[in-house]
């Protein structure tokens, strides 16, 4: 949901391009949690690949676009660096979770989830909460 | 032209509208300024954060206020 800027809050937006593969959904969720604890908005990949100006625009003037690819053909990325924007680019697969080879469950998601915190780190993306204090 | 400021009605949206005002006036443009507050509608055009400026259906601007003159260049392209 779209929020206004009176806050100090930064404007940081997750993309998983959850595709077709198997270990998509396990992105899918691990993207959303990573949301739910206030790293970031998840945004609509679609939104920016179909160019709809408000989800470009907000690409744009976004502090920070993280996305999170299935694997190495990068699509997600791509779809930014087509718009001349440079997104913060992860990959699933480059994570150590295989196409057709990983069950989602409670176990893998925390698996997931603690390296694709600990790639943020390394990536020296503080990876705390930006709510704002105050909305108006 | 129309230019829509989407906002739910914070100071920075009240702001970002008084700019685009000044700026039609300083242009001496005849274009028309709407304010979208509802959120669904707002949410309708895909921007994360508020406010935002569409000129003529296309969102150029999300999350910030753009000063008048910026807003004038806009208007005069």
């Amino acid at each position: 949901m779209a929020e206004c800027c009176c806050g100090n809050e930064r404007l940081r937006l997750i993309y998983p391009c959850s595709g077709g593969a198997g270990v998509g959904d396990l992105l899918d969720r691990i993207a959303r949690k990573l949301a739910k604890e206030g790293f970031g908005k998840m945004s609509c990949l679609a939104g920016v690949g179909a160019d709809i100006s408000g989800f470009t625009a907000s690409a744009r003037d976004a502090e920070l676009n993280l996305t999170i690819d299935c694997c190495s053909m990068r699509w997600a990325a791509k779809n930014f660096e087509n718009r001349g924007i440079k997104p913060f680019s992860l990959i699933l697969t480059e994570m150590g979770f295989t196409k057709g080879n990983t069950e989602v469950n409670d176990s893998t998601i925390e698996t997931a989830f603690a390296i694709l915190k600990k790639e943020l780190k390394k990536m020296k993306i503080n990876t705390t909460t930006t709510s704002p204090d105050s909305y108006c | 032209m129309i230019i829509k400021v989407l906002g739910t009605g914070c100071p920075k949206c009240i702001q970002q509208e008084r700019a685009v005002v000044k700026a039609i006036e300083k242009t001496g443009s005849d274009a028309t300024v709407k304010k979208v507050t509802e959120i669904n509608d707002i949410m309708n055009y895909g921007v994360m954060m508020t406010p935002a400026l569409v000129i003529d259906e296309k969102v150029v601007t999300v999350g910030k206020v753009l000063s008048a003159e910026k807003i004038a260049e806009m208007i005069n392209k």
